[in-house]
């Protein structure tokens, strides 16, 4: 009975956060259009969100492009193909690891960042204080945060994905002697601008729609305790990383599956 | 709260950078500069095999690549494959006796079409057919034969 | 007529009742203050009234409007004109004294910026902290936060202000130089004010009129004279402060002798 209850309490729990969930992401889309108008709101939050994460996506993504390079090459120089080791870096950087690496570690910088910083807000009443100065926090703080988030993630991708092929090309051409002119035309033939590069983009936006929508609900709904604030980070870190691997493997099959 | 400038302009710089990463995607690692589709012209040809041709595979000549294979389909009253070539517009004399091969770039490559020009006076044309084909090799058919071949001479 | 008027107001927090059935008046010009023991729902009465919560039967008028019935947008409007003194001031952490008080004037008008540097110097200076303008929020002692938050509050030029615990947690200094300004305010503004709060002596010095609460009712509405003098048993532990009356000092349930008693039984 016990268990049952659980299960129970458990499943009426979650739908409640779901429920909770859609109504505060309406809201946020509601507010959008005002925004609009106020962007210098949107350009502070970008530069919180965005720009502080530019370090870290810069050398996350050099070191997994030249791992990729090294790695790649091992395998290739087995069958001849070294030449190939351009077309294997751009194409697990553009199709997957760029979106989904760099999604990752926004979830673990900017979104972490949101949620205590929303968290807070709430806990020291900054929230309601704004409410009863006839200012509507969704609008003036939720929603800047959100377009922000939803703007910057497809372009650190993007920063994530040209770092790291530089970087693959580093490894390859400078330190195992690849050739120069096949690791680019290679890659060339073999990336497509839509299938591969405008897909990954796709797929940034949509993480960091689905980031940001997590990082600020965790935090508006935070119980108002350093405890409560606390584990909401924690939940906006591990709910964000498997919305986006999930997603990417939904992704995926929609845009790479009827080859 | 007073906009800090230095903000706007970091912000700039990273918006600046996302494009430039995204152009360097285009440009450089795509192959978006190679070629247009719409500004290419189509012509058939239909092959008896394609082995592992796909869309999107090269078309060249001479080595030089002149254009990208736009789809496949199957003809359900030859049971051959018709494979839909777009050609750049610039190399628009082609005769229209031209051959079409499937090749294989090195031993495990990608397959691509070779064309060879024939010696006709008139140019393939958009939606004219390649006559002149010849099907992909297929290593299993090849090997088989050679054996063949051997277990025959043996004899 | 008064400036809000609540009647038969009922709230309900989950299971357990917070209001069952007060009526209210608060008259304008007047401070008012709004006592009871902890846990009575005193700052859930000041969100009820501002309209962030919603009760579960009942009405509260402000100046004639019934705050749960109006649209989102007039509900907005309405705020304007109320100030709130949150207990822990609320002033946004991440700007400046100074931006934290001309927020609600950029927020809701179109005042050119020399002109906002001047209000918010003048209600700065009324707070007496103009000098403190360029600190940030997480300079400030308790006392000096709450100073900054009246003078937020007060921005706009609201019709009422709710004070919400204002003495809590002050030392004597500051508890007397709030007394002074939410009575100068008062008085200069000619404002209607709410005082939350469970300071006896504090809210006694500046109230005009007095609703104790408990058990989710009006128990006592007077003047700080008519109470002192009250008859009431429940009045005389609250004023006097006895551990033990009307109030228990044991949370409510089985009886100890019973406690013991059902623990041998189990055995």
């Amino acid at each position: 009975m016990g268990t049952i209850q659980r299960l129970g309490q458990w499943a009426i729990g979650t739908s409640e956060r779901l429920g909770r969930g859609y109504l505060f992401l309406m809201a946020i889309l509601a507010g959008i259009p005002g925004s609009l108008f106020r962007f210098s709101l949107v350009i502070q939050q970008i530069y919180s969100v965005g720009v502080l994460s530019v370090l870290l996506i810069l050398i996350s993504g050099l070191f997994v492009g030249m791992v990729l390079g090294l790695q790649g090459y091992n395998t290739l120089v087995d069958f001849g193909a070294e030449e190939s080791l351009g077309v294997m870096v751009s194409l697990s950087l553009v199709r997957e690891l760029g979106p989904v690496v760099s999604a990752l570690l926004f979830a673990g910088r900017a979104g972490s960042a949101l949620t205590a910083e929303i968290g807070l807000m709430k806990s020291t009443e900054q929230l309601s204080g704004m409410e009863m100065m006839a200012v509507d926090p969704i609008r003036r703080v939720i929603t800047p945060r959100f377009l922000a988030g939803f703007i910057s993630l497809p372009f650190l991708a993007a920063i994530f994905s040209a770092v790291g092929i530089l970087g693959g090309y580093l490894v390859g051409y400078g330190l195992l002697g690849v050739d120069d002119g096949a690791f680019w035309t290679q890659m060339q033939t073999k990336t497509d601008w839509y299938d591969d590069i405008l897909n990954g983009v796709i797929k940034s936006i949509v993480f960091g729609f689905v980031v940001t929508w997590i990082a600020l609900f965790e935090g508006h709904d935070a119980i108002p305790t350093s405890e409560g604030v606390g584990r909401a980070t924690t939940r906006t870190v591990v709910h964000s990383a498997f919305a986006i691997l999930g997603l990417d493997f939904v992704l995926t099959a929609l845009m790479f599956g009827d080859v | 709260m007073r906009q800090k400038k230095s903000t706007e302009v970091t912000v700039g710089l990273f918006v600046l950078l996302g494009m430039g990463a995204l152009f360097f995607l285009a440009m450089k690692v795509s192959n978006l500069s190679a070629f247009n589709d719409e500004q290419g012209y189509r012509v058939t040809a239909e092959f008896e095999n394609i082995g592992g041709l796909k869309a999107r595979s090269p078309v060249t000549l001479a080595g030089v690549r002149i254009g990208r294979v736009e789809r496949i389909e199957l003809d359900p009253e030859t049971y051959n494959a018709n494979v839909v070539l777009n050609l750049y517009a610039s190399f628009d004399t082609l005769p229209t006796d031209t051959a079409a091969s499937i090749y294989t770039a090195g031993l495990l490559g990608e397959q691509y079409i070779g064309l060879e020009a024939g010696a006709e006076e008139e140019f393939l044309k958009d939606g004219d057919v390649i006559e002149l084909t010849q099907p992909a090799l297929v290593l299993e058919q090849v090997i088989g034969q050679f054996l063949f071949s051997k277990a025959e001479g043996d004899e | 007529m008064p400036l809000i008027e609540i009647r038969d107001l009922h709230f309900y927090r989950g299971d357990r009742a917070i209001f069952k059935g007060v009526d209210l008046d608060i008259y304008r010009g007047k401070v008012t203050a709004i006592m009871g023991p902890s846990g009575t729902g005193k700052t859930t009465l000041l969100k009820l009234i501002g309209g962030q919560l919603v009760p579960d039967q009942g009405t509260i008028m402000v100046d004639g409007q019934d705050v749960h019935r109006l649209p989102h947008a007039q509900l907005y409007e309405l705020r304007k004109r109320m100030g709130m003194l949150f207990q822990s001031g609320a002033l946004l952490t991440d700007i400046s004294v100074f931006d934290n008080v001309a927020f609600p004037l950029r927020e809701h008008t179109n005042l050119p910026e020399s002109m906002i540097q001047d209000l918010v110097s003048m209600k700065l200076q009324a707070v007496g902290l103009r000098n403190a303008k360029e600190l940030m929020p997480a300079e400030l002692s308790g006392g000096m936060a709450r100073r900054v938050a009246l003078a937020r509050a007060v921005a706009l030029d609201p019709m009422m202000i709710m004070y919400d615990e204002p003495f809590t947690g002050q030392d004597p200094i500051s508890m007397g130089t709030l007394v002074n300004l939410i009575k100068r305010i008062n008085q200069s503004m000619g404002l209607t004010s709410i005082v939350v709060s469970h300071d006896l002596e504090e809210t006694m010095a500046i109230a005009d009129e007095i609703y104790l609460l408990s058990g989710g009712k009006v128990i006592e509405r007077g003047t700080p004279d008519t109470l002192q003098d009250s008859s009431s048993e429940w009045v005389k532990q609250f004023v006097e402060g006895l551990p033990d009356g009307p109030v228990p000092f044991h949370f409510p349930g089985m009886s100890f002798e019973d406690d013991l008693l059902n623990r041998k039984a189990v055995k």
